[in-house]
């Protein structure tokens, strides 16, 4: 007799024997067949051990049978497709799959970390807290490295992954979540309305548990309803059902969040085009939770072995797939459903007894078993394990409730324990969104109670464990929840079939199986696998005062990670009751958290990478930038042309040479980006006062002034220059990335606070497009370009306006300029942007004009110190700050922010001002953001007392020049301030102007 | 994800298609009488806000819809929205009465205001 789990000869009704399906674990070559899972597969070849535990790298084995399973986690996929943290019960197997064991190194069956179940007497419950604490520079570069490497589960994938992925957002009626049958019998209740349903399930097959319970309906076994009613729900039109989608999440207002694994189990979908997973965002009218219930394992020592599994589990791949998990076992339970499994033992061959901790329970299953001669032990528990890689045997004791250590104990020789502690029902997505769950003393488990939201738990889910019941449940839910939706919704009119079952003894709570010997003497009572945390650990938490199981489950880890305490939470309560003496409703649970089980960040992201993340906003010039060689940079979504490097040319040469055009020549700016947003209406000019620091309403008609914005708070928010065209017509310029923040905001004001105002506002940036023509020669080129107005100094100084046409063009130019030299903007018609574009290009080739980018741009103004919102501002600058109090009115009542310029935390000495720096070496560019130090110490921390916001080598000058905001700067113009920089360079600076170049503005009106 | 109904347009969507825009009904001091405002004023006006358990009063804007700025009644309890309403009026008068710690002061002093 093999030891070892094995495909039984016979039966398995998931499997096709015909369809052979070879993949690898490990690395190692395995074949299985169609129907089978990755769990089921491996068992069959032989193999137990599925991983390591997370804390003391103990060997561990399958436990469960679906998405409970918390021991055999296993990253599936190669490169980019890997995806880790999967439970080996759900994953199907195909052609080619390629699984991986996680938290192992250098493999599974000799791993390194198992050094620290040797350690286990210095690692107990909150050992993260206890041992790393000194000495303190050891955290960083000792104990986070190492406990980095030797914990956490699996790997994510680095290569970039080459699937599609997709989100639906569907609106459905009623929602089924649970295709088993409480959750089909709903539906179809649910659907005789003529209502829209939706059943989600999580696995490939429908049926749920159908065909692990015990039970007739009708004139056959309750699995046999199954088929049936799938077919009549595919038939109505209004049924829709996903299979492999796992409800990961309720939350507000009925919104349901399901992750669909649409291609894992079949490459040829993928290679068809199918996305591989598919996000579903539901929104639901009534939500049906028929989610089920999962088994508990038991709290014996060394439970965690590999051959321990839950009993359900250990039914199910004997059923499903005929896979048996060894050769001798035990049945240790503390309530009739394990005795299912017993019974499915024997029958496929395999010996086996039972334990159960009852004295004297009375169900027909315990009747049967002591009937057809099982060697059943009442009033009994399993003890002790003994085998590290696999069971060898189990330690059988005698059991009185409430009892603390065996003193005789029944060695017996086995390969495999199924344990069974009692089924919790599965209250995740109940829990989600703020639902009640009271305690069940039958189920020793708790069940839904209320919920604000139109949502209902039936059958398993909600701790009805009988089929007739369950039924009964599913049908009057069904109708109710479609009536609930629609009150003229059709009754459905389905009859409840007759049921019989066994009649079920009473479950006996077993929270704790005593053993010989203390705690951590080769006595592990897992209650949490998937964390390694123990009964030890905690009464150990309780013991140091973590009453509150919140507090508790943070020390100690319990119920955390991609487990979410689904076979870890009630026998933690139980566990806790009997440290603390107070009933579990006393204790209460820790909160649910979603999701469910993990889902990928593929589905997460779903479409929206690559060019879809973000939309990218392009002016009418683009194309023209593109061909011209031009290097982008991101200024908010749109995408600006940075440089225009010649070929062979580097960008700094480039941006140095476009500067020097536009200080020496003329440069051509695409300012299209720039933020416009035309305001009209009879009260035009008062709002512009109201949210301006400076006043418009004295603006004369055709002219052109510079504003700064402020938000309530009194910081600086936006600048931008804006023209009067008429009377009760305002044209406002924004910075290139507050043109929508912006807009929206005066849109704010309008129509929440100054309600009276006749004022319309509407963004219209794209609409224009608009360049500067900047440099001593830019009238000479706009003058070639045959304007219909005059261009003299006189008739068009710096600060004004003009409509017209240049050529064929109809233009609106403004002199305005942000590089401190004579400087027209030009705007037209976005439709007609480049052909004016091109004329100007060619008006200008005998005057050496050239484009130049963002970079000669902040160059530029830099050289004239004129600020950037973003750049000389950080949100908390006020108008004074940055050395612009002529701006900011003395002679208005109000306007935002007004008010709390006046606050005395924005009057107080020691702000930080905005100044000039020259570095004392020419050459030295100060880095952005570089930190200005009281005092220059050997090692931080030094006092901070201002930052660089600007900084560049000014070509114009020939030198480096920056802006800084240095606390009372203004006061301290001169003095010579230090930089400490990495690396311990230090740079020293003199705090000057910020205007570096043209200090009396003689060029700007040339 | 909680569902928003627009008062306006009567558009109805997620959360995600409108702009949360805080607390409504907060009277901005500067707008009637912008000479006396002590600073003490100006502080509540901009930082001071009501976080109650249950009925709440806040300003929404329909994003994506027609652009307009309204108000909500919404129970931060269960998220349930009670009523949608102009952005120039105050709640129903039921929900006024059902308002309770600095809201119903709010109301009162409102009350007696116009009164």
């Amino acid at each position: 007799m093999s030891g070892k789990p094995h495909r039984l000869a016979e039966g398995g009704s998931r499997i096709d024997r015909n369809a052979r399906v070879s993949f690898t674990f490990d690395g190692r070559q395995l074949s299985g067949f169609a129907g089978d899972t990755l769990a089921s597969s491996v068992m069959a070849s032989g193999q137990r051990l599925f991983g390591r535990s997370f804390k003391y790298h103990r060997p561990r084995g399958l436990v469960g049978l679906g998405s409970e399973e918390m021991n055999a986690l296993v990253g599936v996929g190669l490169a980019g497709r890997h995806e880790p943290n999967l439970r080996a019960t759900q994953v199907e197997i195909h052609d080619g799959l390629a699984a991986v064991s996680q938290n192992r190194w250098p493999s599974l069956t000799f791993d390194v970390g198992a050094f620290n179940n040797k350690l286990s007497r210095f690692l107990p419950g909150g050992f993260y807290y206890k041992t790393f604490m000194w000495p303190k520079s050891f955290w960083k570069h000792v104990y986070e490295p190492a406990i980095r490497k030797a914990a956490g589960l699996g790997r994510a994938a680095e290569e970039r992954d080459p699937d599609a992925y997709e989100h639906m957002h569907i609106h459905a009626d009623v929602v089924v979540v649970g295709g088993g049958i409480a959750g089909l019998t709903a539906a179809e209740a649910a659907a005789a309305s003529g209502l829209r349903v939706l059943v989600i399930d999580e696995n490939a097959a429908l049926g749920g548990i159908a065909d692990l319970v015990a039970g007739r309906i009708g004139d056959g076994c309750v699995a046999d309803i199954v088929p049936a009613l799938v077919v009549r729900l595919n038939a109505m039109g209004n049924v829709h059902i996903l299979a492999r989608t796992t409800a990961i999440g309720h939350y507000h207002h009925n919104y349901l969040m399901a992750a669909e694994r649409v291609a894992d189990h079949d490459p040829a979908l993928l290679a068809a085009g199918a996305p591989r997973h598919r996000l579903w965002k539901i929104r639901a009218g009534h939500i049906i939770l028929a989610t089920g219930a999962l088994e508990r394992p038991i709290a014996f020592a060394n439970n965690d072995r590999p051959g321990i599994m839950l009993a359900s589990a250990v039914r199910g791949l004997l059923a499903r797939q005929a896979v048996a998990p060894g050769s001798t076992g035990i049945v240790f339970t503390n309530n009739d459903d394990a005795y299912l499994t017993a019974f499915a033992l024997k029958s496929a061959g395999i010996a086996v007894r039972i334990v159960d901790s009852r004295q004297r329970p009375d169900g027909d299953l315990v009747t049967r078993a002591v009937t057809e001669g099982f060697d059943v032990s009442f009033g009994s528990v399993i003890s002790k394990v003994e085998g590290t890689f696999a069971v060898k045997a189990a330690k059988i004791a005698a059991y009185r409730k409430g009892q603390g250590r065996v003193i005789t104990e029944k060695r017996v020789a086995c390969d495999f324990i199924a344990m069974s502690g009692g089924f919790n029902p599965v209250l995740h997505l109940w829990c989600h969104n703020g639902g009640k769950i009271r305690f069940d003393e039958q189920l020793a488990s708790f069940r839904p109670d209320t919920h604000a939201d139109a949502i209902t738990a039936i059958g398993a889910a909600n701790g009805t464990m009988s089929v007739a019941e369950t039924l009964r449940e599913a049908l009057a839910t069904g109708e109710a929840a479609a009536k609930s939706v629609n009150a003229r919704a059709k009754a459905s009119k389905i009859k409840p079939q007759s049921v019989e079952e066994p009649k079920r003894g009473a479950l006996e709570p077993l929270w704790f199986a005593p053993a010989t010997g203390g705690y951590n003497e080769g006595n592990k009572h897992f209650i949490d696998f998937q964390n390694d945390v123990t009964v030890a650990d905690l009464e150990l938490a309780q013991r140091e005062g973590y009453e509150s199981v919140e507090h508790t489950k943070r020390y100690t880890t319990l119920g955390m990670a991609t487990d979410q305490g689904k076979t870890s939470n009630i026998n933690g309560l139980g566990v806790l009751s009997e440290a603390t003496g107070k009933a579990i409703p006393e204790i209460g649970t820790t909160t649910f958290r979603p999701p469910y089980t993990p889902y990928s960040f593929g589905a997460i992201a779903g479409a929206l990478t690559g060019k879809l993340f973000l939309p990218v906003r392009r002016t009418p010039i683009f194309q023209w930038h593109t061909d011209r060689g031009a290097v982008f940079e991101p200024v908010g979504q749109w995408r600006r042309a940075y440089t225009y490097p010649a070929l062979g040319e580097d960008k700094q040469a480039a941006i140095t040479r476009e500067i020097l055009c536009v200080r020496n020549k003329v440069g051509l700016l695409d300012a299209s980006t720039l933020g416009k947003i035309e305001i009209k209406g009879p009260d035009a000019a008062e709002f512009l006062d109201r949210v301006y620091t400076n006043t418009f309403s004295t603006l004369k008609m055709g002219k052109c002034r510079y504003g700064l914005m402020m938000n309530e708070l009194g910081f600086l928010t936006d600048d931008g220059v804006t023209v009067r065209l008429a009377d009760d017509h305002f044209l406002m310029h924004t910075t290139s990335g507050g043109a929508d923040r912006i807009s929206a905001w005066l849109e704010e004001w309008l129509q929440t606070e100054w309600t009276q105002y006749k004022v319309f506002v509407t963004p219209v940036t794209e609409q224009w497009a608009q360049f500067a023509i900047a440099g001593p020669k830019a009238r000479e080129v706009l003058a070639r370009l045959e304007p219909d107005f005059d261009l003299s100094n006189e008739a068009f100084p710096h600060m004004s306006f003009k409509a017209g046409r240049l050529g064929g063009h109809p233009v609106r130019v403004f002199r305005i300029s942000f590089s401190g030299e004579q400087s027209y903007e030009v705007a037209t018609p976005a439709n007609l942007g480049q052909g004016l574009w091109d004329a100007i290009i060619a008006a200008g080739r005998d005057f050496g004009i050239e484009p130049y980018g963002t970079e000669a741009l902040h160059v530029l103004r830099a050289e004239k110190g004129y600020i950037v919102i973003g750049d000389e501002t950080d949100g908390t600058t006020t108008p004074f700050d940055v050395g612009l109090s002529g701006l900011v009115s003395k002679k208005k009542a109000d306007f935002l922010g007004k008010r709390s310029l006046e606050q005395a935390y924005l009057k107080g000495p020691n702000r930080k001002q905005l100044v000039g720096l020259l570095t004392d070496d020419p050459n030295d560019v100060l880095p952005d953001g570089a930190y200005a130090v009281r005092e220059v110490k050997d090692k931080p921390p030094m006092e901070m007392i201002g930052q660089v916001t600007s900084s560049y080598l000014s070509p114009t000058l020939g030198r480096s020049i920056a802006m800084a905001l240095i606390e009372n700067g203004h006061a301290r113009m001169g003095e010579l301030i230090s930089f400490p920089l990495e690396g311990g360079k230090v740079v020293k600076a003199k705090i000057t102007s910020t205007v570096f170049y043209d200090q009396d503005g003689g060029r700007i009106h040339a | 994800m909680i569902v928003v109904t627009c008062p306006v347009c009567g558009a109805k969507g997620d959360e995600t298609d409108f702009h949360y825009g805080g607390q409504a009904h907060i009277a901005r001091p500067a707008t009637t009488d912008p000479a006396n405002i002590t600073d003490e004023q100006q502080r509540d006006y901009l930082f001071i806000r009501h976080n109650p358990r249950g009925l709440h009063f806040e300003r929404w804007r329909c994003d994506r819809g027609c652009g307009k700025w309204f108000h909500a009644a919404r129970d931060t309890v269960t998220m349930a929205f009670k009523a949608f309403y102009g952005i120039t009026e105050l709640p129903p008068e039921e929900l006024q009465k059902q308002a309770k710690g600095p809201w119903a002061d709010e109301f009162k002093r409102r009350a007696k205001v116009k009164a």
